[in-house]
């Protein structure tokens, strides 16, 4: 440990570390200086000037967010010469800046008004015309209005080292400088909103959210993105029970500031015109409305009589329920209708994680961890296009720890540019490359390996005594598709797993079986779509659907059940690292019920005393009985999240029963498909992500 | 521009083949003792040439006057990093024009510069950052550094030294803060021209990340004759603590407008009077801006002194870059600071807040004022509005439009009121008549 350095703030002695920034320093005792320019996390730009403190013996103000920390420095921040330049630059600042915060998109969250109140300059005494350009939209989500820019360059910081895109640049100068696209006149990037998030003032807006209303009308919902396994905290913005916009701006939640295009803007499958709102049964071979009473009536009819007659039920879940939903439905499953028959769309191989870790402690990385790892390595998968966060972490830990970072892809991912070494193999060869990297590999101090669907069933087992040949600490992480993928599995949505990954004592049947059955009474599928590829249903069945949306499996169905989405519910995920987050309902919807709800009132006519319905009553449940779930219930209710304990495993899935749906930043399966946000930006003339 | 010949009073050091016929040549430069210093400096450590260089008290031309010896000496020995010597060439402070003389007349006066410099930081290549409006320098200076390969000054094993160093120009494109010398590094590595935090200063961080030496053309040009005499003698030719030569810039009012090589502490009343000529047409001299339009503005009665770095400091100016500007009775003091303060409004890069908005801001509310539409408080609102920006700005572009609106207001301030109350400016009937 290097020897602390010791200096005065405003006549309070500080003690940091060595190479600590003078505004950081003062932060620590709780003397805020001013800044815009500065973002922590983020380089140095010096630009804003509002940070000007005095230090003994220096001739001139200096900026406290490039000035070091030395021994013996004194600091002022609270002279008359500072407060004076302070309000000089905030009038420096609205010299050109409209006026207009009582119709600014930003006002009430503006950190400019806040500087203006705090420092400022309240009157002009500019009498000039006010310098001016029309607004310009970069993209189909992002516009930017010149006359509001302070120039901080937190955009183009964020874009280009946060981000890793670079799309934001600076054009003209002096006065008229501006920022624009690199590239002509529209963005090519990642439209994940960073810049409008990270923009202290209106200058860049959110084509989703501006002039709809004001921030301090909406409601601000902390929850999980319904999207991909990341686990993003996102901030929903509801207005009169609509979604207005998503955001992270309080850097909360495991994913900091980070929010990829579909956390930000693609809520909007929630009030999608297909969203379904009223249970659909087959008549006279059309699918029809009926009243819920009607629909679970004709359900539980035809769930009792493949019970009574012992026709095999099977039963398909989830990767989007919630962990509440889906252990209830195995325990409906299994101790109400006695059926093994329980499987869900597998995107990665977990099962088999768990087993060839043995129970092992520390054998799975949490997002934190792969922002302080010395060295990560990425097998199979492009992470900025499936899993952003997780590509936003790994980038962040090699600016600012310079991790090592090793790739092994089919193809070029965007990790190449910082990456040690990438390795380009054809399909099958993921485990094999990764395998010739030994002797880079041994050679660190620790490890992150982070894998995709290609190493999947005894492949795992093999990748873990790989890891253990290196004789380093080394930890996993087992890519899934979804928002709670890890959830499904982890609540034992498997033909020979329990909750906990317990093993059963007799399988049921696969995804693939069940659908390939002939003799299948009841298929009872739960939020997803097995038969989006033109596969049939099972013939003879009773194909009962729980959904969103009419999908492909819905059209197939013999009753449609219309469920509410995860912005409408309660209840807890386990992202893609098993850490299990807490889900907040932001909005309702009439005529739908949540899987829990349909769950706990089909189990009621059946007559099966399964425990309360509730999302309260059955996470005490998971907490008390679940392997790997015993959790604190007072921190995960507080919305801390918390990875599972290690859990020893006792079986891998097998080749071929695991496959990733291959999703990319603009699409994010059926629900993707119901975001028209996401094709809007992605039709955007742009050629990043284009062949 | 070049008169036929120098003026008697004149010490021709840096300037003395400028009139030889072909004197850009390597033929011509070498009849006259050329590459000879550095064939002395082959012969010495890099520790010696420093140390010589020291003793000549020779300071940075290009504005700052920071002792060139000791910038060489924070350079880093040994290190595996490649190291530059950058000759910043973006003159581009108005009422300079020196460094271009020296380029289209001794080329090699400024690549033999280099070469000791190259050789005293142990440097492997130099780059020549030209301002993009001398394009026709540039010819001359690559058939210049053409010449010298040919020779065997640069390239691979220099004169059997074992030494490798090449050189080449890059061409500005028309921005006057690519003369500070982060924002120079910027643009040479084909970024934007914006400057950088420092430090790290270019000596330790320079192009490309490594140690670089950067100094202004004039500066390397008047290290040869300082190898070639002893850094003794070139301090002898100035003051204390300012060494040697220096070419200075007269333009303006004066009957002989051009560039002069003056002893350092040269009066400049003398330098008006008897160099230049005299204030044109026997008018009386005003005000006098003595180191380039960045610099506070001296009235007539201040111009009685040593154009050295120190003294023109102790007057509350700058000697800068030797761009004097001399202005008779007829001229119009807010004009002036008007036209000036459009010139850095401009070319204000625009990073910072104070520069990129204050230039703007001083440059429109100048203008009104010399348009007749001045209010009384507007006078307070340029003195102000300079001061927030002085000492506050990223680099010195910001005091470079601060410093002449405070002095131009301060010291004239009598006809800035003149102004007000919708007066038309009283020079402008008698600037109308000359």
């Amino acid at each position: 440990m290097p020897e602390a350095v010791r200096l005065t703030i405003d006549g309070r002695t500080v003690e940091v570390e060595p190479g600590t920034l003078v505004i950081e320093a003062a932060r620590r005792v709780g003397i805020r200086i001013p800044s815009f320019c500065y973002y922590e996390g983020l380089s140095l730009a010096g630009a804003c000037r509002m940070c000007l403190v005095e230090v003994e013996k220096a001739p001139k103000l200096q900026t406290a967010c490039t000035l070091v920390a030395a021994p013996g420095m004194v600091v002022r921040t609270d002279t008359p010469q500072v407060a004076e330049a302070r309000r000089a630059m905030v009038e420096f600042l609205l010299t050109n800046h409209p006026l207009d915060c009582p119709v600014c998109d930003k006002g009430g969250e503006c950190e400019l008004q806040d500087m203006a109140f705090a420092y400022g300059a309240a009157e002009s005494r500019y009498a000039e015309a006010k310098y001016h350009v029309p607004e310009r939209a970069f993209s189909p989500v992002v516009y930017y209005d010149r006359p509001r820019c302070i120039l901080c360059y937190r955009c183009v910081r964020v874009c280009e080292e946060g981000m890793g895109v670079g799309a934001l640049g600076v054009i003209n100068r002096g006065g008229r400088s501006e920022i624009a696209p690199n590239r002509g006149d529209r963005l090519e990037c990642d439209e994940c909103g960073a810049c409008i998030d990270i923009c202290p003032v209106g200058a860049l807006t959110s084509g989703m959210y501006r002039y709809r209303t004001r921030p301090w009308e909406m409601q601000h919902v902390g929850t999980i993105c319904a999207h991909c396994s990341d686990g993003c905290k996102t901030t929903l913005g509801v207005y009169h029970n609509d979604i207005i916009r998503g955001n992270n701006r309080d850097r909360s939640g495991l994913n900091g500031e980070f929010l990829c295009l579909k956390g930000r803007y693609a809520a909007d499958f929630v009030d999608h015109p297909e969203r379904l709102r009223s249970p659909l049964a087959r008549r006279d071979g059309r699918l029809a409305p009926v009243s819920w009473a009607e629909a679970l009536a004709l359900a539980a009819e035809r769930i009792r009589r493949a019970v009574e007659r012992g026709g095999p039920i099977g039963i398909i879940g989830s990767n989007h329920t919630t962990n509440e939903e889906n252990y209830y439905l195995q325990k409906l499953a299994r101790q109400g209708l006695g059926t093994r028959n329980l499987d869900h769309h597998r995107t990665g191989d977990v099962p088999a994680l768990m087993a060839a870790l043995g129970g092992r402690p520390g054998g799975e990385a949490t997002l934190a961890e792969l922002y302080t790892a010395r060295a990560v390595l990425v097998a199979g998968s492009d992470l900025a296009q499936q899993h952003p966060l997780l590509s936003w972490q790994i980038r962040a830990d090699w600016r600012h720890h310079q991790a090592h970072l090793y790739v092994v892809t089919r193809g070029p991912v965007r990790e190449d540019r910082y990456a040690l070494r990438s390795l380009r193999v054809s399909p099958g060869e993921e485990l094999a490359g990764v395998i010739s990297l030994a002797e880079e590999l041994k050679r660190e101090p620790q490890l992150v390996v982070v894998f995709g669907d290609a190493i999947q069933g005894g492949d795992v087992a093999r990748l873990v005594e790989f890891g253990d040949s290196l004789n380093i600490p080394v930890k996993y992480v087992c890519l899934v598709d979804y928002s709670n993928s890890r959830g499904a599995a982890d609540m034992g949505l498997l033909p020979d797993l329990g909750p906990g990954y317990q093993p059963l004592a007799e399988p049921g049947l696969s995804l693939a079986e069940m659908l390939a059955a002939e003799d299948l009474e009841v298929l009872w599928v739960v939020g997803a779509n097995p038969l989006k590829d033109g596969r049939r249903a099972p013939p003879g069945a009773f194909v009962l659907v729980q959904d969103l949306f009419l999908t492909e499996t819905a059209q197939a169905a013999d009753l449609v059940l219309p469920a509410a989405s995860a912005y409408e519910k309660t209840g807890t995920v386990t992202n893609v690292c098993g850490q299990v987050q807490r889900l907040r309902p932001a909005v309702s919807r009439s005529g739908v019920k949540t899987d829990l709800e349909i769950f706990g009132l089909l189990a009621h006519r059946l007559g099966l005393d399964l425990g309360p319905a509730t999302p309260e009553a059955v996470l005490s449940e998971i907490l008390a009985t679940t392997p790997g779930y015993d959790l604190p219930l007072d921190l995960l209710a507080a919305g801390v999240s918390l990875q599972t304990r290690p859990v020893a495993g006792a079986a891998a899935s097998r080749r071929g029963e695991v496959r990733s749906a291959g999703d990319t930043l603009f699409t994010s399966g059926t629900l993707g498909r119901y975001a028209d946000i996401l094709s809007r930006v992605e039709e955007a003339p742009g050629g990043l992500y284009r062949g | 521009m070049l008169h036929p010949e120098p003026h008697p009073l004149e010490v021709t050091v840096l300037t003395r083949r400028f009139r030889l016929p072909n004197s850009a040549s390597i033929e011509v430069y070498l009849a006259t003792r050329g590459y000879e210093a550095f064939r002395k400096a082959l012969a010495l450590t890099p520790e010696q040439i420093i140390e010589e260089v020291k003793k000549s008290n020779l300071r940075g031309r290009g504005g700052a006057g920071f002792p060139t010896g000791l910038k060489w000496s924070f350079v880093p020995r040994g290190t595996a990093r490649p190291k530059y010597v950058v000759a910043n060439a973006d003159e581009g402070e108005p009422g300079t024009c020196k460094d271009r003389l020296l380029m289209q007349y001794d080329p090699h006066a400024l690549i033999e510069g280099m070469l000791i410099a190259g050789r005293a930081v142990e440097a492997s290549a130099g780059y020549i950052y030209v301002r993009g409006e001398y394009r026709y320098l540039i010819e001359i200076l690559d058939r210049a550094i053409e010449e010298a390969r040919g020779r065997g000054f640069l390239g691979r094993n220099i004169l059997g030294s074992g030494w490798d160093f090449d050189l080449h120009t890059h061409s500005g494109a028309g921005s006057y803060e690519c003369g500070e010398e982060s924002a120079l590094l910027e643009s040479l590595e084909g970024k934007r021209g914006v400057p950088r935090i420092r430090p790290p200063f270019p000596a330790t961080a320079g192009l490309f990340g490594c140690p670089t030496v950067l100094n202004n053309v004039e500066t390397f040009c008047a290290v040869p004759p300082i190898l070639l005499e002893g850094g003794a003698a070139f301090a002898a030719l100035g003051t204390p603590r300012n060494g040697g030569t220096r070419l200075f810039a007269i333009s303006g009012h004066v009957r002989r407008p051009g560039v002069y090589e003056l002893p350092m502490g040269f009066n400049l009343l003398r330098m008006i009077e008897e160099v230049a000529g005299g204030v044109r047409e026997g008018r009386k001299l005003k005000a006098v801006i003595p180191g380039g339009s960045s610099c506070p503005v001296l009235r007539a009665e201040e111009c009685d002194l040593a154009m050295d770095f120190d003294s023109v400091a102790r007057a509350g100016s700058m000697l800068g870059s030797g761009g004097v500007i001399v202005m008779d009775e007829t001229t119009c003091m807010v004009k002036a600071a008007a036209r000036i303060l459009r010139f850095y409004a401009h070319e204000s890069c625009g990073f910072c807040t104070p520069c990129r908005e204050g230039t703007a801001w001083l440059a429109k509310v100048l203008a009104r004022l010399h348009e007749g539409g001045g209010r009384a408080e507007d006078i307070a609102t340029v003195r102000e509005t300079a001061r927030n920006m002085l000492g506050r700005t990223f680099c010195p572009l910001g005091d470079a439009a601060a410093m002449p609106a405070l002095s131009f207001v301060e010291k004239f301030r009598e006809e800035f009121e003149a102004h007000l109350e919708g007066r038309p400016c009283p020079f402008e009937e008698v600037a109308a008549h000359a």
